[in-house]
């Protein structure tokens, strides 16, 4: 990076936002190109060079500016293209689709209308960004920022007013008013729990003990959740300031990020942010010519959820391996070597300077009576929308699903939407208009959880995604405590069984038994919660168990040994895509003449369903 | 390219010993920097010989036993020699609803190992991993680092049918 000149003051902050600012001039032809991993995937990387090709071979590379920005939340219609300063949105654009944009919409101002987004649920084209339905009714107060900032660039968060929450707590607040502020905005931890922000603050400041930690916790586990990777990837630095007037608050000089090692695009820009926020002294020594010290170092996961943990990732952090402690002695008073410790999750942390900018009373008219402000959730599965979005607390799950995620694909009906990864559970759709708040969702047998939120059609098996919850458990489960252990391993069992077609009449019993057990007695909330994703699809979608059991049928069509594949001979048109995809030759029949199966050879492998093309292959 | 073939064993442990010592160093020694050495390690090295484990717990002056506690909880880590390229199927809730597990199966099944193994020609190792957080391409698989979406068993069939004709053409022209 450039060399650059050390803030010595608050003066010198404000001054490099008003040069920054001065220096954007927002009529100048701008395009912006969401570059988040699921953006690379689908070839992000090659739509940019591509355009720095074009750009450079127009003679544009002066006037036209071209900026690259973490995830924008659609991710389902990835890569997105802005064109600014129109605003116009481009979606799923391919790298040969860049010379006609340039030519079209930058030299001529006119629209590739076959690049504009259409509405799964209309069916409309549309072609401004702010029009898009998905962003309707989102709030997206945490995301904001990330559809303009090229998260490599400190100075763009600068420009829009990054770090000036940090200057206001040090330069005019004292470390009690800002825990205050914290308290009185309602902000609960983001992590799953919900726990009062400013609260465990407080306690962290009161323990005696030196030196005291301030850790973010970035070991997103829970499958179906990425919100945290988008805000790390997307705006780094919005954590770090957080993390940075937490310190300031609570009296900290030393801090952590503990981010999973899979999110490798993360960990480079959120390295990237430390680095820059150091050269212009926000991080360090003196931070902004105050008396204040802390800085933050960076440490990779090795890949175990039960890390996610607040004790068992500060065991991780000590160089152990990560296995809880219970919960008698709390981690804000003896936490990472055993001194007292602040730990919050990455959503809660960009929460804060927002807090501080605009006011306790401005986050607390955002949400529910007892969730305050907005929270993001990562709405994935059989949904249309799939991406991040940021809705107010209160918002229906109706809502959600339906008016941003714009339904189930293929017409299919919904069935049940899981929040709470893991340690939540599946709530059915008469209970769709369900308000979304941690509150709400614990009485209905499930939880928030970290965010994730995963949309199920009538294709899926409630009682294999109860199976596949519990050997991710199981896996996961450190041992350490015979309950969670034992009580897992056993309740998969069960359920291995049940999915077989071996299943007993008194399973069901047996089973809730099971999570009796677990809740009462484990050490953790992993296994304390362990049971959710069973018991709320017994509670919900016991006619699917009772199906396996007495009837040895599995309505949803999912599980292997109680199904068969066969074909339609109406619906076969012979044109022996199937038969040459079988990896057991399983499939014969002429030539344009109605295939079979011999049930003899087929192992279930699916590979025929998703060939046809005629809907032929029925699963019953 | 090129994996090395099973060489001398005191030859094998001076290169490792160069190694541990460059990475330990950049830690400065610090044994509560043991998981984010051994992962340096392990990018290094492609796996974690028993050797290097040994060494590690010397220069950090703690037992043997606790490297290899780590080294055996922590998922990221192989004790075994990993495959020329890594498959890795994702295996969330996402991905998991819309298919991953046909397309692990088909992996399996055309590749002749489980996941967690690498084939005998140390061709491919084959593993599964929690949730990628790249939740709108489900089913998702990364090869070597690179992201592949929206599998199927037909997909990824053919994804492993091109690798297999890149590494004969490869060996071809050498």
């Amino acid at each position: 990076m450039t060399p650059v000149e050390t803030l010595r003051s608050l003066e010198d902050l404000k001054r490099l936002q008003a040069t920054l600012a001065a220096a954007h001039d927002p009529s100048q032809p701008c395009i912006t190109v969401s570059n988040g991993t699921c953006c690379q995937a689908y070839g992000s990387k090659r739509v940019i060079s591509a355009f720095e090709t074009e750009l450079a071979g127009r003679d544009l590379a002066e006037q036209v500016k071209l900026k690259t920005t973490g995830c924008h939340g659609f991710c389902a219609i990835e890569p997105i293209v802005i064109v600014e300063p129109a605003g116009i949105l481009y979606q799923k654009v391919k790298d040969k689709d860049v010379s006609e944009i340039v030519e079209k919409t930058v030299q001529q101002g006119q629209i590739v209308e076959r690049l504009l987004h259409v509405d799964p649920a209309t069916g409309e084209r549309v072609t401004y960004e702010k029009d898009v339905p998905f962003y309707r009714k989102q709030q997206r107060i945490l995301f904001e920022q990330a559809r303009s900032i090229d998260p490599t660039r400190i100075e763009d968060y600068i420009e829009l007013g990054g770090y000036r929450s940090l200057g206001r707590a040090l330069f005019s607040m004292q470390p009690e008013e800002v825990i205050d502020t914290i308290k009185r905005s309602g902000l609960r931890g983001r992590g799953g729990a919900g726990f009062p922000t400013g609260r465990k603050w407080e306690s962290c400041r009161r323990a005696a003990g030196e030196p005291k930690y301030v850790i973010c916790n970035a070991d997103e586990g829970d499958p179906g959740a990425y919100m945290d990777r988008g805000l790390l990837e997307g705006n780094p630095h919005s954590i770090l300031e957080g993390m940075i007037i937490a310190a300031y608050g609570i009296g900290s000089h030393e801090g952590y990020v503990y981010i999973r090692h899979e999110y490798p695009l993360a960990v480079h820009h959120l390295s990237l942010a430390l680095e820059q926020a150091r050269a212009y002294g926000l991080l360090g020594q003196g931070i902004l010519g105050s008396g204040f010290d802390f800085d933050v170092a960076i440490r990779r996961g090795g890949g175990a959820f039960v890390c996610g943990e607040s004790s068992a990732l500060m065991r991780s952090l000590e160089g152990d391996v990560g296995e809880p402690q219970a919960k008698y002695v709390r981690s804000v008073e003896r936490g990472l070597w055993e001194k007292p410790s602040n730990l919050n999750n990455v959503e809660t942390w960009a929460n804060v300077p927002l807090i501080i900018d605009k006011g306790w009373e401005w986050y607390a008219n955002i949400g529910t009576a007892g969730s305050k402000g907005t929270k993001i959730f990562s709405l994935v599965g059989k949904v249309n929308n799939t991406g991040l979005v940021e809705v107010p607390m209160g918002i229906t799950l109706r809502e959600i699903i339906f008016d941003i995620g714009g339904g189930i694909p293929e017409g299919k009906k919904f069935k049940a939407v899981q929040t709470g990864g893991p340690s939540g559970g599946c709530i059915p759709e008469s209970l769709l208009d369900l308000p979304v708040d941690f509150d709400e969702l614990t009485k209905v047998g499930s939880m928030m959880g970290s965010g994730g939120m995963i949309v199920m059609d009538e294709c899926i098996c409630m009682v294999d995604v109860a199976r596949y919850f519990l050997n991710f458990l199981r896996e996961e489960s450190c041992g350490k405590c015979t309950p969670c252990r034992e009580g897992i391993a056993r309740s998969l069992e069960v359920l291995n069984r049940i999915c077989n077609g071996e299943g007993r009449p008194d399973d069901i019993t047996l089973l809730e038994e099971l999570g009796e057990l677990l809740k009462g007695f484990s050490l953790c909330a992993l296994g304390r919660t362990a049971a959710n994703p069973v018991l709320s699809t017994i509670r919900y979608f016991r006619d699917e168990y009772e199906a396996h059991i007495h009837d040895h049928r599995c309505p949803a069509g999912v599980c292997k040994a109680l199904i068969t594949y066969s074909i339609d001979p109406e619906k076969c048109t012979g044109c022996t895509a199937c038969a040459r995809q079988c990896p057991q030759k399983a499939i014969t029949g002429e030539k344009k003449a109605a295939h079979t199966i011999d049930q003899s050879l087929c192992i279930k492998c699916g590979v025929c369903l998703d060939t046809c093309k005629f809907d032929a292959v029925l699963v019953v | 390219m090129g994996q090395s073939e099973p060489a001398l064993e005191l030859e094998e442990l001076g290169m490792e010993m160069v190694t541990v010592e460059s990475v330990v160093g950049r830690h400065r020694r610090d044994p509560s920097a043991i998981i984010a050495i051994l992962q340096d390690l392990q990018e290094e090295m492609n796996y974690l010989p028993e050797g290097t484990l040994r060494y590690v717990a010397e220069r950090l002056d703690i037992p043997v036993s606790k490297v290899y506690s780590l080294a055996t909880f922590y998922r990221a880590f192989s004790l075994e020699p990993r495959g020329r390229h890594l498959i890795h199927v994702c295996t969330g809730t996402a991905c998991h609803v819309r298919g991953a597990v046909k397309v692990l199966d088909t992996l399996e099944r055309e590749l002749g190992i489980h996941a967690g193994e690498t084939d005998e020609q140390m061709e491919f190792t084959l593993e599964t991993v929690n949730c990628l957080g790249a939740c709108a391409l489900g089913p998702v698989l990364v090869v070597d680092g690179e992201y592949h979406g929206e599998m199927n068993p037909a997909k990824a069939s053919r994804l492993l049918k091109r690798m297999h004709r890149t590494r004969s053409d490869g060996e071809g022209e050498a």
